[in-house]
């Protein structure tokens, strides 16, 4: 194996890669990162049996072969690298390379243990690579962190027909995002549960293309595997093998109060609040026509903050406490200028959701799907008294 | 330290055994004791009658069985019924003053410095304390209790101790050592059983001997904090404030079982009928928890406890319930369990709300919500576990009941598919005993009675509570492990389970 190629090039790829390596290796191979040299091309890939991923460079190729080498090294080496071409040439059990005037030379593993990565499967349809970055992020932001409940770790994947729905949940809030898409094959329908960390991590790095090709595999036994392929990269992940909560039956149908808020405003003041709010105390929120006071601390060995804010509200006054971490995520995740906020009672879940601004006259109307396609309950905090 | 005896200490006398007597009119006079009524349960209580048999709390009810004559009663507890009446003691107290500290269902502390208008000269409160207790005495239906007085908690609560049953006993100001020194050490409380050991190797027996010790000498012996302690109390130096309203640090429910189980299905319903009971009091008292703990004791007596801590915290008893059974399979069941608890600290006045919690009304599209919310499937009824539909397992001894056609009454004894209940209230002359079928369709549980004779109950809203009512005090946060020999405690009455032979001193 002998090759030539751009230090950026390399770098990124090898950086895009070594995400992916497991942070403690089950074997030694899967530390390791593959570079593969065929005709002109290099693939770079890593898999731990969980997630693959496989970036794609072109190299000037001389020989080509395959080696194995050790990931987060080789991701720290060509991070360093002084601003020259780099060429990397395989010299038995080593690999050498250089750059600029300098050089290294690497141990190698052993290329012939390393499992071989997933097949990619075949292809359910198109995304742009956009919408799908924005959409998980929306979404995975209410995923839980708790590994004890697989279940909440994850982004349910909803395809019907045209039209992609997500959704997660930690218990305490849910997220959820409907967008469209182009499928493969007209109503196609299927639901799986992707781990929400590699999913969010995938659909933020792969917007170098303007679209990303999702492929699904729902093997018999809980071996189903989602295949992300944007612009030069791909990556595979396992799906979860669990149920997902049976979610649309806690969306709230009726809404007795309604608030439209600023978001900015309604962000900065909810921020300086908080500040006082110890840990597992509640923002309250007392809403009544034309404005919203927020309140935190207020037993004698806590500070105390107040700060009003100028909010539309529609309904009767209602007094509602909420965690400002999650009601502060929610409001990150609407992604636009006003939000609207939905009650039912202070401790049924209220339903944040974007607002359409009217669209200027010199400018395109807003895709017509974004508005309400978007919805983030927050379960509140009940409130002593 | 105060210069009047402003400090109360009211301790009620025998008090789960003496509201079995109130309610039970054929049980007044004889011996009562309250308490686990299995093969392992552990005496909460004994009557005054059974004391002078060797009863005592905390010992075994086997033990106690030995020691009591036939037609000793034992009884599993009957905490609504102790709490209704507890209730009651404390609403008379704090017509003395708002400042109320209880330390259990029999127990409180009353700064009258903080009521309205008190005498507080030593006669004044020799007064006052006469005629609460004839108010107690009425207003309970008859279950008495001592009275102490002084110018601290520490001398109020010896005081009440001095002339049990029925006492009381004002210290005069300035006397407070002449009273404490001849008193054995143990009476001081955080003198256990091995603090008074080490003592006795140096001598020590009575308070007195206690003051003649350096603080070096004390600290040495019994740790800085210990040691200061013992120092002060020793002198009756005790400046500790009454506080209404102490919060709970923890809520816990705990079972010791009538044969030592292993078997993880059991063990889970087991737990999730307890999640089920704190839960309830978690709700009950607006508080929720962020640390779910479980203890378990096994075969061989050591007892290890397993905590796990939340995100947010919760009250809902599924979440609790999942927790504490994953913290179980960790712990393992090797060898057998005979006691298991769930508790849950960290509590906070909050309760994050849960996507996925029960509803209390439930609405359409709450079974979906529930049917993939839930982590912890409830286990389908098993052999020898608590939900055996098994009919006499329905009924312990001293439980209320309500037949269609007797009337009110409680279980005297059960087996062999049969149940004996005598037929009486704590308002009628003793009554007849009667042996029906466990099955009886006839035959429901029941509330506990209410003792006062016009009926003036303060109705149900008393104890469900309204947004107004001040917060029920809902636990008390137990010592983390009670050493073999000392397995219950009085407030952490174990309920026994399972099969338990007839029960009420028949046969015996």
């Amino acid at each position: 194996m002998k090759f030539r190629v751009a230090r950026e090039v390399l770098a990124d790829a090898v950086a895009w890669t070594a995400r992916s390596l497991p942070p403690r290796p089950s074997v030694p191979v899967l530390a390791g990162i593959m570079l593969d040299v065929d005709g002109s091309q290099l693939s770079v890939s890593g898999f731990d049996y969980e997630v693959s991923a496989r970036a794609e460079v072109d190299v000037t190729a001389t020989e080509a072969g395959k080696a194995l080498v050790p990931g987060r090294l080789l991701a720290e080496i060509t991070r360093a690298l002084p601003p020259h071409p780099v060429e990397i040439t395989a010299e038995g059990p080593r690999l050498a390379l250089v750059c600029g005037n300098a050089r290294f030379s690497l141990p190698t593993l052993p290329v012939e243990d390393y499992p071989a990565l997933p097949a990619m499967p075949s292809s359910a349809g198109v995304v742009d690579s956009d919408v799908f970055a924005e959409a998980v992020g929306q979404v995975a932001v209410a995923a839980g962190r708790d590994d004890t409940l697989p279940m909440l770790t994850g982004v349910r994947l909803e395809i019907e027909d045209d039209l992609i729905t997500l959704a997660a949940t930690d218990r305490y809030r849910l997220a959820v995002r409907e967008f469209g898409w182009r499928p493969e094959s007209p109503g196609t329908s299927a639901a799986v549960l992707v781990p929400a960390r590699t999913l969010a991590d995938a659909a933020r790095t792969l917007t170098s293309g303007p679209e990303i090709v999702v492929s699904l595999s729902s093997g018999g036994s809980g071996e189903g595997i989602l295949g992300l392929s944007g612009k030069d990269r791909q990556t595979t992940t396992r799906l979860l093998d669990a149920e997902f909560v049976k979610y649309r039956a806690i969306m709230p149908t009726e809404s007795a109060a309604h608030a439209v808020l600023p978001v900015a405003l309604f962000t900065d003041a909810a921020k300086r609040v908080a500040l006082v709010a110890e840990r597992g105390t509640p923002l309250r929120c007392e809403f009544t026509p034309g404005q919203v006071t927020l309140r935190a601390g207020g037993t004698d060995d806590e500070g105390q903050a107040e700060e009003r804010c100028d909010v539309e509200f529609d309904g009767d006054p209602l007094t509602i406490g909420f965690n400002p971490s999650f009601l502060l995520d929610g409001l990150a995740a609407v992604h636009t200028e006003r939000a609207r906020m939905d009650f039912t009672s202070p401790l049924k879940p209220a339903v944040l959701s974007g607002v359409d601004e009217p669209a200027a006259d010199d400018q395109p109307a807003a895709p017509a799907e974004r508005a309400g396609s978007y919805r983030y309950l927050i379960m509140p905090v009940r409130l002593p008294g | 330290m105060r210069r009047e005896p402003s400090i109360l200490h009211v301790d009620l006398d025998a008090f789960f055994a003496a509201v079995e007597q109130r309610d039970k009119p054929s049980l007044r006079g004889r011996p009562v004791v309250v308490g686990g009524v299995g093969g392992r349960g552990v005496v909460a209580t004994a009557s005054y009658e059974a004391r002078a048999y060797g009863a005592r709390s905390a010992m075994s009810t086997a033990e106690a069985r030995r020691r009591c004559p036939a037609g000793t009663a034992f009884l599993g507890g009957r905490f609504g019924a102790y709490r209704r009446t507890s209730d009651v003691v404390m609403g008379l107290l704090r017509e003395l003053s708002p400042l109320v500290e209880p330390v259990s269902l029999d127990e409180a502390y009353v700064d009258l410095a903080a009521g309205p208008g008190h005498d507080l000269s030593v006669d004044g409160v020799t007064a006052l304390a006469r005629s609460l207790k004839e108010r107690i005495a009425t207003a309970t239906g008859g279950v008495t209790g001592s009275v102490g007085a002084g110018t601290s908690k520490l001398m109020a609560k010896i005081a009440s101790d001095l002339d049990k049953p029925d006492g009381l006993v004002v210290v005069v100001p300035g006397t407070e050592l002449d009273v404490l020194q001849p008193l054995p050490v143990t009476r001081l409380g955080g003198v256990g059983p091995a603090t008074a050991e080490r003592l006795r190797a140096v001598g020590v027996r009575t308070v007195g001997d206690l003051a003649r010790k350096t603080l070096p000498d004390l600290v040495s012996l019994a740790g800085r904090a210990h040691g200061t302690g013992l120092h002060a109390l020793a002198r009756a130096e005790d400046d500790r404030p009454v506080v209404a309203d102490r919060e709970a640090k923890s809520v816990s429910a705990e079972e010791t079982f009538a044969t030592d189980l292993t078997d993880l299905t059991v063990l889970g319903a087991q737990i999730d009928d307890m999640a089920a009971r704190v839960g309830g009091r978690l709700r009950a008292s607006a508080t929720s928890g962020r640390t779910v703990t479980l203890k378990l004791r096994r075969y061989d007596f050591t007892t290890l406890t397993r905590s796990s801590t939340l995100p947010q915290p919760t009250d809902d008893p599924r979440q609790i319930a999942a927790i504490a059974r994953r913290l179980l399979v960790e712990a393992g069941t090797g060898g057998g369990l005979r006691l298991l608890g769930v508790g849950v600290s960290g509590l906070s006045p909050y309760a994050q709300g849960d996507l996925f919690a029960e509803d209390d009304d439930p609405a359409p599209g709450d079974e979906d919500a529930d049917a993939g919310g839930t982590s912890s499937p409830r286990p389908a009824p098993v052999e020898g576990g608590a939900a055996v539909p098994d009919p006499v397992a329905r009924w312990w001894p001293g439980q209320d009941v309500r037949h269609d056609e007797h009337g009110a009454g409680w279980v005297w004894g059960r087996g062999l598919g049969r149940v004996t209940v005598r037929f009486e209230g704590p308002l009628t002359a003793p009554g007849p005993v009667r042996t029906l079928p466990a099955d009886d369709p006839a035959l429901h549980a029941a509330e506990p009675p209410d003792w006062r004779p016009d009926g003036a109950r303060s109705g149900g809203s008393r104890r469900t509570g309204g947004p107004t009512r001040r917060p029920v005090r809902v636990g008390h946060d137990r010592a983390p492990d009670v050493a073999p020999a000392d397995p219950g405690r009085p407030g952490s009455l174990p309920r026994l389970r399972g099969a338990v032979p007839p029960d009420g001193g028949r046969g015996e």
